[in-house]
């Protein structure tokens, strides 16, 4: 009996002693935020599909935090103060991320101390303007105006503009209910496109859906998307 | 006196043993490990090496992996709630199929060095185990380049000075077509020294070497060509993506190496071709292990020698089934409807009439009548034997106002409208949504699953073998080269013989041969035997099959035989049984298309899935090491 409190003593000592020391960290806890920006206009995105990539140097091997933009273009992370260099992978997103001479992706450096939002500048291939989209006897609705970005050697053509709609606020090509694909070679006026799709019917019944425009761009794999809209029925 | 009697003893032990050197004391040679030169000093012992880097090669579908990894693209639904994510997830991970296995590399390395140093063996056995080591890895170097792109070509072990800087161990990526210049190459050096022996399948012959190298020029030139249409998949290094300037080399090479195997000079290999029921005879070339002239390379199994597999426990069909365990893999309706007509014309398995009614057939099996024999070789259809019984696939009744009598268990029972008694109203091999084990798609595997008795019990497993080349690919490979090349005549030549064996014995014209048919004809002979993924990617049409979008019944039933028609969702066909006593269609079969209730993804393959990811660690630690496109 005495051997055995000697025994918890002497480990009582030793945890209280020699634990919750070095070996813990406090967790990240700097958020850095903002979102995808064209001279200041949002630039939506697929949900999960564009992604980033944030490095940090200095200790030991090099391997990216990565993560992706949301629907609406905005990333957040919790961070350490320090500085971190942020960038977009080659071939990713319907915009052009800066390069540098040799044709890679440039890397954006931030000092992180403190929250802080940042806004990242990008060059995209079109924006969606105006867009109005509606909902009405069954239908809804869509018109925007399209504008061209990238009118140089680098530009692409619209392969498509689609309308989409879907139960949940993740919409795009692969959550939807119901989408209308028109060929952009049949976009003859970019200042005035109109689209619309059917409400299909929905189980369970809900009296609202979700519903933004995107376009397809010739050889680039992820879509631009209007702002996201709930219609009410 | 005693004592000094003691102390001479003492001293003339000390003097006499104790004065051994320490070496000799403690430099023993371990009893259980061998040294390099007992290692290969006795051929048997080097092939017993040679047997582990054997069982090393990796499969893109193989039996060790499970029967998942034959599942998935459209081709089957995944009858298994714990695999469903393949029908519910959208997209692959970048990661997806990834290999990179230099250990393995190392070790096959390192038998080549200590091979050529061995001084015991005969010449005869040494230049066939160094053209064995170097057949394995040329093909796993092939497997890592289909998955990869261009990787590190380590042709040497390589050792580190732990002087703490190994950069002079970081090798850069090679490029994709150096990848496959030295695939080629290495089958063109062993191919003499390797037995030109048909009746040897499970270790490297001739035929072996040639159609490894066949395959990987047809890859290789198809890269070369159809990689000008997506020219983001590329890296500017050349690491990912072959030159366009390349393809007809890459093609005349694939065409002269399937040609040497043609020609016999290989051994006699052939189409199997011993029963006299098509469709049997196609299931047995995937069963029959005895002189069979079609396998040119497997990985073997045997059973009670803990080589076995449970491919059959998984995939058989469940009812009536020893442990009553299987049923996992249903083909969908996607790969059963492009099984062609005798006529060599592409048609919807016909469920409705041209005005949209039902047709009702007598049998089940009618509704499937006069297609392609591969149908019935490949896919258990509903009605159709297994190992001599019936399977019992029917969805339910159907009543004459069009409503369905069902039940929600395997062969469920129910009153019918009119009736006192119950009666069973669906099979007890389904379908029934969201019942694992049961044909969901309302079909079965019959490729692979092996009907012997004991095959599809647990304590016993199969031991049918893992085709890893066969004679028919080869007559493709040779068809797509020749057809990529012009040679149309030639072309619809090789594609006939394929197509004969199967019944198709109308041929094909130099002028029907299109890029379409060669998709299409590999897509339906080599069905599950993991070639599907591999094919799409060197054509660049992954990412239009697979484009992320839903498929409705009009996309499914239209464009059947076109290579870019969309597959991104397994559909299935269900048989219902008519109850309508005043009707003279009474108890005949009905079948609707359907999709299965648990496909709610629909797949997409990203231009960054055409190159598996690079581990950011392998990465990291070799700097030299570029990522993969749009990652």
């Amino acid at each position: 009996m005495k051997i055995a409190c000697c025994y918890i003593a002497l480990l009582l000592v030793m945890v209280i002693g020699f634990s919750c020391k070095k070996d813990n960290y406090s967790a990240p806890g700097t958020t850095l935020s903002g979102r995808l920006v064209y001279k200041g206009d949002p630039v939506n995105v697929e949900y999960n599909q564009v992604p980033f990539e944030v490095y940090q140097y200095g200790f030991g091997k090099t391997g990216p935090i990565t993560g992706t933009f949301a629907q609406d273009g905005s990333y957040s992370l919790l961070l350490f103060n320090g500085e971190y260099h942020f960038t977009v992978p080659n071939g990713q997103g319907p915009f052009k991320w800066k390069q540098t001479a040799q044709g890679t992706p440039d890397t954006t450096t931030i000092t992180v101390s403190g929250n802080q939002s940042l806004d990242m500048e990008v060059t995209p291939y079109y924006m969606i303007r105006n867009a109005q989209v509606t909902a009405a006897s069954g239908k809804v609705s869509g018109s925007c105006k399209i504008e061209k970005i990238i009118t140089d050697a680098s530009a692409k053509d619209i392969e498509a503009v689609r309308l989409y709609i879907n139960k949940t606020q993740f919409v795009s090509g692969a959550d939807n209910i119901a989408v209308t694909s028109v060929d952009g070679s049949t976009v003859t006026d970019l200042n005035n496109v109109n689209i619309s799709v059917t409400i299909p019917a929905m189980v369970p019944s809900q009296n609202y859906v979700f519903a933004r425009i995107g376009i397809k761009i010739a050889g680039v794999e992820d879509m631009i998307f209007s702002p996201l809209v709930k219609l009410s029925l | 006196m005693k004592k000094l009697t003691i102390t001479i003893i003492t001293a003339v032990l000390l003097s006499g043993t104790g004065c051994k050197k320490d070496s000799d004391f403690l430099n023993v040679q371990p009893t259980s490990i061998l040294t390099n030169e007992q290692a290969f000093s006795d051929p048997a012992q080097v092939v017993s090496i040679l047997a582990d880097l054997y069982n090393r090669q990796l499969d893109f579908s193989g039996f060790d992996g499970g029967w998942v990894t034959f599942a998935d693209f459209g081709e089957s639904f995944p009858s298994d709630n714990g695999q469903t994510g393949i029908v519910q997830n959208n997209q692959w991970d970048f990661g997806t199929w990834n290999t990179w296995d230099y250990g393995y590399i190392r070790d096959l390395n390192l038998f080549l060095e200590r091979c050529t140093e061995a001084k015991a063996l005969s010449d005869g056995d040494k230049t066939r185990f160094l053209a064995e080591a170097r057949f394995l890895r040329a093909n796993y170097y092939f497997e890592m380049t289909k998955r990869m792109g261009g990787v590190p070509l380590i042709l040497k072990s390589l050792q580190y000075d732990f002087k703490g800087d190994p950069t002079y161990l970081q090798y850069a990526r090679a490029k994709e077509s150096e990848m496959y210049d030295f695939v080629i190459s290495e089958a063109e050096a062993i191919k003499g020294s390797l037995p030109a022996d048909v009746n040897e399948k499970s270790r490297a012959t001739k035929g072996a070497a040639l159609a490894m190298e066949a395959r990987a020029a047809l890859y290789a030139g198809s890269i070369a060509k159809h990689g000008a249409s997506t020219p983001q998949v590329t890296l500017p290094g050349g690491e990912v993506g072959v030159a366009a300037d390349l393809a007809t080399g890459y093609y005349t090479k694939a065409l002269n190496a399937a040609k040497e195997i043609i020609n016999g000079s290989a051994g006699a290999y052939a189409l199997y071709n011993k029963k006299p029921d098509l469709q049997d005879n196609f299931a047995n070339i995937f069963l029959d292990k005895g002189n069979n002239p079609e396998t040119i390379w497997v990985e073997d199994y045997k059973l009670k020698s803990g080589k076995v597999h449970n491919f059959t426990v998984s995939t058989q069909p469940r009812y009536g089934a020893e442990e009553e365990e299987g049923g996992r893999m249903n083909p969908s309706l996607n790969l059963v409807e492009s099984f062609e007509k005798l006529d060599n014309t592409y048609a919807p398995i016909p469920a409705t009439d041209a005005s949209g009614n039902p047709i009702y057939y007598n049998d089940q099996l009618d509704i499937f009548a006069g297609r392609d024999a591969r149908l019935g070789g490949t896919v258990i259809l509903p009605g159709s034997l297994f190992k001599g019984r019936k399977v019992d696939i029917w969805a339910g009744y159907q009543l004459a106002d069009g409503s369905i009598v069902t039940g929600d268990d395997r062969g469920a029972q129910k009153t019918l409208p009119g009736t006192s008694t119950p009666v069973q109203v669906v099979g007890f091999d389904g379908p029934i949504n969201a019942k694992e084990f049961t044909a969901q798609s309302g079909f079965y595997l019959r490729k692979y699953v092996d009907p012997t008795p004991g095959a599809g019990s647990r304590g016993t497993n199969s031991e049918v073998p893992l085709i890893r080349y066969r004679y028919a690919e080869v007559l493709l490979n040779a068809a797509e080269a020749a057809f990529e090349l012009g040679q149309t005549t030639d072309a619809a030549n090789y594609m006939n013989m394929v197509r004969a064996r199967a019944g198709l014995t109308i041929p094909l014209t130099a002028a029907d041969i299109t890029f379409d048919r060669i998709v299409h004809e590999r897509r339906v002979e080599l069905a599950f035997e993991g070639h599907i993924l591999f094919d799409m990617k060197r054509w660049r049409l992954a990412h239009v099959v697979w484009d992320g979008n839903k498929m409705t019944v009009t996309d499914l039933i239209s464009n059947i035989g076109q290579s870019t028609k969309r597959n991104t969702q397994p559909y299935g066909l269900w048989p219902y049984k008519l109850y309508d006593p005043s009707s003279p269609n009474n108890g005949k079969w009905t079948y609707k298309i359907v999709l299965p209730a648990l496909v709610t993804g629909a797949r997409r393959f990203r231009l960054g899935n055409y190159y598996s990811f690079i581990d950011d660690n392998t990465r990291a630690n070799n700097p030299k090491i570029v990522k993969q496109p749009n990652q």
